[in-house]
């Protein structure tokens, strides 16, 4: 079943044009890599998901729901969750705020009952404590580092953080932007399990831009290769890798390929 | 006599005055990014210096105006070595704040150094008004319009063609690119300072001549603000283009509107135009949005 | 390893108050406040409701500036807004401060939205300019809109009368700002616990993600305009049953500067910084002077550089916390606080 739908996106900065007709479509529950080299226009894709930028034409779905128009903020409402290449983590507040902010959307707390603390806002804070505490912070393994500032915390860490702020967001589509950039082997292997179970355990569908090509190709379901704003081919692991002009553009030589897979 | 002629002269007169001040604004903020709330304390400065130059020490004018310049520089490269340099990629409120906290304790020394009474300077300018046809304008005025103007074109020629001008402007573009090209961009920031206190301390010095020295001169400062987001922040000829606007706006509303309100008005009409616009084009008349990345 | 902090439920690792030391020394605070103005000179009281004012308008500007990041160059605007409407609704209604007093705050958060609501599409610079519009426009007003304020002679207000009886002098005056001081302050630390408070620092920390992660934008930067303005409000309420008389001269530019430089001395986005800057800088001033006093048996002119002297001084404190601690007394607070840790209760 088809989860997300994007129909001829097309988004261009003053006379540059970064996307041309892209058009996917994401099944519920499965990892979708999106592939090619810096510059193809990878994150303006997630960024056009988003809401960040508005393309300038091109329709998206959510759920056979037209989310085209909507602002950032009610696509993350309705379960757009977002991590980011450079982390954008808020540097002023504690792991666990920074968590608890995931879960905005979904919390009533208004103006008045926060100022006052009443009842229902306590219980509110109390209950999302509670449900952080036993799905996130556990399944992520940060409970050591829960109260310490985020700005304090290793690069690998911080990039756990806000997967587990995106995952508080209780997301049904996962967009994630290099989210093994700059890790090590084992930060790489560590993530790369965390995702395979978000998928599997959460049932949450993610969307993925990611250089690493082993990893790309050893989690997803089905990769999408751009270049130049454009879709180049899209396909399971497998067959993406033989496409000759994913050889040619992105993979460079068959040799390149073969010695990835060995 | 016209009024409206009269008001419109010396609403052009005043707006020359206040595009020098907003260009020693406008240096600094294109090459630094750092909203200088100083910029009135800078004008002071120079006008104190010059006061004590002429009158203190009994110097002729022209020597006087160039330890003007050469004062302004020095205090323009001090507080950007001293201060400014250390508040690199601090959030925008605390460099407002440390502008501000900077023309306070201008501010203050210039009351300790020179008293909180009104000084003025010797005559620099012939007496008589100048006739323009049907309008008579203040001398001061006319001839500081005129100095005011004679800078801004300096500065405006100085950036298109010297070395250091271009350097200057391609720090403002981009200041990694500038810096991979062999450019200085920590100098580049210093002598922005040092050329922006030097443009509001001739402001200053103008002003002082019109109207007279006080600690508080540099209140007048403030009237930048709607100068820049009206003319835009990106060239000379935005920030002439603002004063002109601002300059002439106020005196004919001034001149038309104190009557009812006790006076004052022109003080005002500057900050409501300015947030009209904003309302309107939340980058001012001629900003540009930048693209945001993430 | 800190010894006898084990907490059991979510519910009291959340409290704001979490050690028992905390507690303890928290009380010994509340004592001392309750004693304190029975044993305090007349001049100290006075001092002590001067602040007091101040601490609840910095509370509010904190809110804005320090924790949502939205520059104010106004504030003293919506202390002044809150003032006039105090003053207004006492002279001419007849209201008691009860009343005034949220009163004052709803007038000042209506001018506090207005001016906010352009904030959504403007930041650094542009906001900035445009809350210093805002002062400018709003003193403009106190001046010339003489059937209401008064003109530059400002008005006169008599004494505030809380249920029907009058409060008039330093004594009766303590008992109303304490109350609301410690009201704002709780306010604003709960605005902090819950999803309100984390959603302003968001929008401060890097507002493109906060967008992203459900934040309305505008909504929280005018909910913030609106909580800071409202506390202003309220303060200037403080303000003119403190003083009994207001006139334009007392809300310029320069006191919302002032205000600016309290949260910066005390710590930004930090409630207790609050508290702790407008107790700083109301007492900076008072500090000189008793120091130019002594300095005069030495040099009898000396007391003609008090006004230019606090001008500088007050400029300094703000340069040098912001280049040497530019997270304030709050920090050094938290400093001394680890240092002696859980006395006397160490186990």
């Amino acid at each position: 079943m088809t989860l997300l739908q994007a129909d001829n996106l097309n988004l261009s900065f003053g006379g540059l044009q970064v996307l041309h007709d892209i058009s996917f479509s994401v099944d519920d529950g499965e990892i979708f890599a999106i592939i090619g080299p810096n510059g193809a226009g990878k994150t303006s894709i997630l960024n056009c998901l988003g809401g960040f930028y508005l393309q300038d034409h091109g329709t998206i779905r959510l759920d056979g729901q037209d989310i085209s128009s909507l602002s950032p903020d009610r696509r993350a409402a309705m379960g757009m969750a977002r991590t980011f290449q450079n982390i954008a983590l808020f540097r002023g507040m504690t792991v666990l705020d920074n968590i608890k902010l995931g879960a905005h959307s979904y919390l009533q707390t208004g103006l008045l009952a926060a100022a006052f603390y009443w009842g229902s806002a306590h219980r509110e804070e109390m209950r999302l404590r509670a449900e952080i505490e036993d799905k996130i912070i556990d399944f992520l393994e940060i409970e050591h580092i829960r109260k310490q500032p985020v700005s304090a915390l290793a690069y690998g860490l911080q990039k756990r953080v806000e997967l587990a702020r995106a995952l508080a967001m209780r997301p049904r589509v996962l967009l994630m932007d290099e989210p093994v950039a700059g890790m090590n082997a084992e930060e790489t292997e560590d993530m790369a399990r965390f995702i395979l179970d978000i998928q599997e355990e959460w049932g949450i569908t993610i969307i993925i831009i990611e250089h690493d090509i082993h990893m790309v190709m050893d989690i997803s379901n089905r990769v999408m290769v751009v270049n130049f704003g454009q879709e180049i081919t899209t396909g399971t692991p497998e067959s993406v890798q033989s496409h000759p002009e994913v050889i040619k553009a992105y993979l460079g030589t068959k040799q390149a390929v073969a010695a990835g897979n060995s | 006599m016209n009024i409206f002629l009269i008001l419109l002269t010396s609403g052009i007169a005043v707006g020359g005055i206040y595009a020098l001040i907003a260009l020693g604004f406008v240096l600094i903020y294109k090459a630094t990014s750092i909203i200088n709330f100083a910029t009135g304390e800078f004008m002071m400065i120079g006008a104190y210096i010059f006061y004590t130059f002429t009158v203190m020490l009994g110097w002729p004018a022209i020597p006087a105006f160039i330890m003007v310049m050469a004062g302004a520089a020095l205090l323009g490269m001090l507080v950007e070595f001293s201060i400014l340099r250390h508040m690199l990629g601090q959030p925008t409120i605390s460099i407002v704040m440390v502008t501000i906290g900077l023309s306070s304790i201008l501010t203050g020394f210039a009351e300790i150094i020179w008293s909180s009474d009104f000084k003025s300077f010797p005559p620099l300018f012939p007496r008589s008004p100048i006739i323009l046809g049907d309008v008579i304008i203040r001398s001061n005025l006319f001839w500081g319009f005129v100095v005011a103007m004679v800078t801004v074109a300096l500065f405006a020629v100085f950036f298109k063609y010297s070395k250091i001008g271009i350097a200057m402007r391609a720090t403002a573009g981009d200041q990694m690119a500038s810096y991979s090209m062999g450019i200085n961009v920590r100098t580049m920031f210093t002598t922005a300072w040092a050329l922006g206190a030097i443009a509001a301390s001739l402001g200053g010095l103008i002003i002082g001549n019109i109207g007279g020295v006080q600690p508080n001169l540099g209140s007048i400062g403030l009237k930048i603000f709607p100068v820049v987001i009206l003319g835009g922040l990106d060239s000379i000829g935005g920030a002439v283009l603002g004063g002109f606007i601002v300059g002439i706006l106020e005196n004919i509303a001034g001149g038309y509107l104190d009557p009812y309100f006790n006076g004052g008005v022109k003080d005002v009409v500057p900050f409501i135009i300015l947030v009209v616009i904003l309302m309107v084009k939340p980058y001012g008349l001629f900003g540009r949005r930048e693209i945001e990345r993430l | 390893m800190r010894i006898g902090d084990f907490k059991e439920t979510y519910a009291a690792d959340e409290a704001v108050f979490r050690s028992t030391t905390s507690r303890f020394w928290l009380g010994v605070l509340f004592v001392l406040l309750l004693i304190f103005p029975f044993i305090a000179s007349d001049y100290l009281l006075y001092m002590a409701n001067l602040t007091g004012i101040a601490i609840v308008a910095a509370i509010g500007l904190n809110i804005l500036t320090g924790a949502a990041g939205q520059i104010s160059l106004g504030h003293a605007g919506f202390v002044g807004i809150g003032a006039y409407t105090s003053a207004v609704l006492t002279n001419h209604l007849g209201l008691p401060f009860l009343i005034c007093l949220p009163l004052a705050g709803l007038m000042s958060a209506f001018f506090g939205i207005l001016v906010g609501a352009p904030s959504m599409r403007m930041k650094g610079l542009y906001l900035c300019i445009t809350t210093l519009a805002a002062q400018v426009i709003f003193e403009f007003i106190f001046v010339h809109w003489e059937s209401v304020t008064g003109g530059i002679r400002g008005l006169n207000v008599p004494p505030p009368s809380i249920f029907g009886l009058k409060i008039d002098g330093e004594f009766g005056f303590y008992w109303l700002v304490l109350p609301v001081i410690i009201l704002t302050a709780t306010a604003a630390r709960n605005l902090f616990r819950t999803r309100v408070g984390r959603a302003f620092i968001a929008i401060r920390d890097r507002d493109i993600s906060a967008e992203l992660m459900g934040i309305n934008l505008f909504r929280y930067k005018l909910y913030a305009f609106a909580s800071s303005s409202f506390i202003a409000g309220m303060a200037g309420c403080l303000w003119v049953s403190h003083l009994k008389t207001i006139t334009p001269e007392h809300f310029p530019l320069h006191e919302s500067i002032r205000y600016l430089a309290m949260i910066i001395v005390g710590g930004l986005g930090n409630i207790l910084g609050s508290i702790f800057g407008a107790i700083f800088m109301t007492l900076i001033p008072e500090v000189l002077q008793t120091a130019l006093k002594f300095f005069e048996q030495f040099k009898p002119e000396a007391m003609a550089y008090l006004y230019p002297l606090q001008t500088v001084v007050f400029g300094l404190l703000i340069v040098v916390f912001l280049v040497f601690e530019p997270h304030g007394l709050a920090e050094i607070w938290c400093r001394i606080k680890n240092y002696f840790r859980l006395w006397p209760f160490k186990h």
